[in-house]
């Protein structure tokens, strides 16, 4: 049976996710929160059979047990976060963070999904889409050889961020370095966000340049960028490097695209996609645990 | 045109925007040097903070030779005359490098976003004008949006706690009358105590026409960079916008003597070569791409042997914003597949 569990914040990222946990297996999702009466993600998530509130969390309390809610995902803010966790505590319910509040160990699939759901971990932060998208390169890289410092840029279409990205923007850069540094293996990371709005919306891009200790061994580097590209693209097949590795002294520099699959916004939005399917596979193992109580007892 | 008695501030962006120039490479001794000598000639403000804005030192936008911190603590005590503002683009910078401009004693602070995404500047807005700051809001690469919908960003930034507005021309691509009319509208729907600023590149020549048409539509800021110093063909020519309004009777309070001795014995041995407008920096003002592409363009041209001019023009065509240095090199590399 899929583990059943709530969706916190209705905004694009709320939405989008609601529609990867419909087609999952293993996850059931049967509640969204919201704060605004006229969001369009209640409204879809009600005419798609999901329970809804506008009343925030609070209004999903009594209804956790009942329910059987094992699993949160919250896509609110990184202020709201803080409180929503505070909440759900003790309650048995294991939080997967999308907002870059950063309460529990970051999360990158690809990286360092199972050594989270081993320890047992009440809460994992999915970073940021930023994040997402590039550190995996940056690991790519710095699993080869000691990588001093490794800085992305992530550009997305600005009608692919909304009023949460926005707010947070300072969270978002400094999320993400941080996570450079601590699950991309650089030494000292740097993260910069640019919004385009141009029409069409363009396609979410990013760079990642690292720059090494030594000289790069190229053919490694660029087998081992090739490897974690098909990883990605198992959740997010339109995950791509678009070009490089350009190699320039002690520069390693990749350029990704992502698209996305369409679900709530359009395809241009990768970082939405990058985001949510990040977080539900978190989700999926996490859930498989629930699920294999004898097989987790068993791994320990 | 009589602007003669209208009274307006002169703010110097040689060692900010003037970085982009010198590819951020001024010593600590030459931005001093620099300051005092625009300090000895009473311009009233000057910017000092990487060409990308505050923590703008990266692999992307150039590494600096020192960080914005070196360089704020040797010119701020130095000051007599003039007042240091320091530029932050959100999304690069945050409200923790603002706290450090503070310690500093920054007396300005300037949030750079694009024209369309003022929203993104209001934790760094907030912070500035609760800290007391003169906080200005900086709409980047203005020319590419309707006057009226440039007035709803500045709404917002003014919402936040901005006390100044500005419109830049982050391309040298804006026009005279383009000018007049946002500076006109911007003037229209605000009370008196918010200041207008006008913030110009010189790629099509039009820097000291853009400014006086700005302060004829109401600006009492301008942006300018003296000997020519400045993203692109530079900013709007400050000793010469000095010049022009001494001769129209527009107060300045700057010693024009010595802004001219600033820009001819200080600011020009430090440039490698004299600014011109070269055929690129005329494509940037043609076709509306930002000024600080320019010098990253004829890098990748070096690296990968496509021509700046082909880069810069499809940039354009893409719509790029400014930040979108990274941008540069993923367009050669495609060029450079497409040609095979």
């Amino acid at each position: 049976m899929p583990v059943n569990c709530a969706l916190i914040g209705s905004g694009n990222i709320g939405t989008d996710l609601m529609y990867k946990l419909l087609r999952s297996e293993l996850l059931n999702p049967v509640w969204m929160v919201g704060i605004d009466p006229q969001s369009e993600g209640l409204f879809r998530a009600r005419r798609l059979g999901l329970k809804a509130t506008d009343q925030g969390v609070d209004a999903l309390l009594p209804h956790i047990d009942r329910d059987g809610v094992r699993i949160a995902f919250d896509a609110t803010s990184a202020y709201c976060h803080r409180d929503n966790a505070e909440k759900l505590a003790g309650r048995g319910v294991k939080m997967v963070d999308l907002t870059p509040a950063a309460i529990g160990p970051y999360c990158i699939p690809p990286v360092n999904l199972e050594e989270h759901v081993l320890a047992q971990e009440p809460n994992v932060n999915m970073v940021t889409c930023g994040g997402q998208a590039t550190i995996p390169i940056v690991h790519a890289v710095s699993r080869v050889q000691p990588v001093e410092y490794g800085e992305i840029v992530a550009t997305t279409a600005s009608k692919s961020a909304g009023p949460g990205t926005r707010k947070n923007i300072d969270e978002f850069t400094r999320t993400t370095a941080r996570a450079i540094e601590r699950i991309g293996g650089a030494k000292r990371g740097k993260a910069i966000i640019i919004l385009n709005p141009a029409e069409p919306p363009m396609v979410m891009r990013d760079t990642v340049h690292c720059l090494l200790r030594d000289d790069p061994d190229e053919a490694a580097i660029r087998a081992s960028l090739l490897r974690m590209e098909a990883e990605v693209q198992q959740y997010v097949p339109g995950y791509r490097i678009k070009e490089g590795p350009v190699f320039d002294g002690l520069r390693v520099t990749t350029f990704l695209e992502v698209e996305g699959a369409g679900d709530y916004l359009p395809t241009y939005a990768g970082n939405l996609d990058i985001m949510t399917a990040a977080a539900a596979r978190a989700g999926e193992v996490v859930a498989a645990q629930f699920m294999e109580p004898a097989v987790a007892e068993a791994s320990r | 045109m009589n602007l003669a008695g209208k009274e307006i501030i002169l703010h110097d962006m040689s060692l900010r925007d003037g970085m982009h120039s010198v590819a951020h490479q001024f010593t600590v001794e030459q931005m001093v040097a620099l300051a005092t000598a625009l300090d000895r000639a009473k311009v009233p403000m000057l910017e000092v903070t990487h060409g990308d804005g505050l923590a703008g030192t990266s692999i992307t936008y150039g590494f600096g030779r020192h960080s914005d911190e070196e360089y704020l603590k040797a010119v701020v005590p130095k000051m007599r005359h003039s007042k240091v503002s320091v530029l932050l683009l959100p999304g690069i910078g945050t409200v923790e490098d603002l706290k450090m401009a503070e310690g500093c004693g920054a007396h300005t602070v300037r949030v750079a976003t694009h024209c369309t995404e003022a929203d993104v500047a209001e934790q760094h807005i907030g912070y500035a004008a609760k800290q007391g700051f003169d906080t200005v809001g900086f709409l980047m690469m203005a020319h590419m949006i309707p006057a009226e919908d440039l007035a709803r960003q500045a709404e917002l930034m003014v919402s936040y706690g901005a006390n100044c507005i500005y419109v830049t021309d982050s391309a040298g691509y804006m026009l005279p009358g383009d000018v007049s009319e946002k500076i006109g509208l911007l003037r229209g729907r605000f009370a008196a105590e918010i200041e207008i600023g006008f913030h110009g590149h010189h790629n099509l020549a039009l820097g000291i026409a853009n400014s006086l048409a700005a302060v004829e539509a109401g600006a009492n800021r301008i942006d300018g960079s003296v000997a020519g110093f400045g993203a692109g063909a530079g900013n709007t020519p400050l000793e010469v916008f000095a010049a022009v309004c001494d001769r129209m009777g527009i107060i300045t309070g700057v010693n024009l003597d010595a802004i001219m001795d600033a820009a001819e014995d200080v600011a020009l041995p430090i440039m490698g070569q004299p600014t011109r407008i070269s055929r690129d920096a005329l494509i940037l003002g043609h076709a509306g791409v930002y000024s600080s592409f320019l010098l990253h363009a004829k890098r990748a041209e070096q690296k990968h042997g496509v021509p700046s001019r082909d880069i810069l023009t499809e940039l354009g065509k893409r719509k790029t914003v400014g930040g979108q240095e990274d941008m540069i090199e993923d367009v050669a590399l495609e060029m450079l597949r497409a040609r095979g």
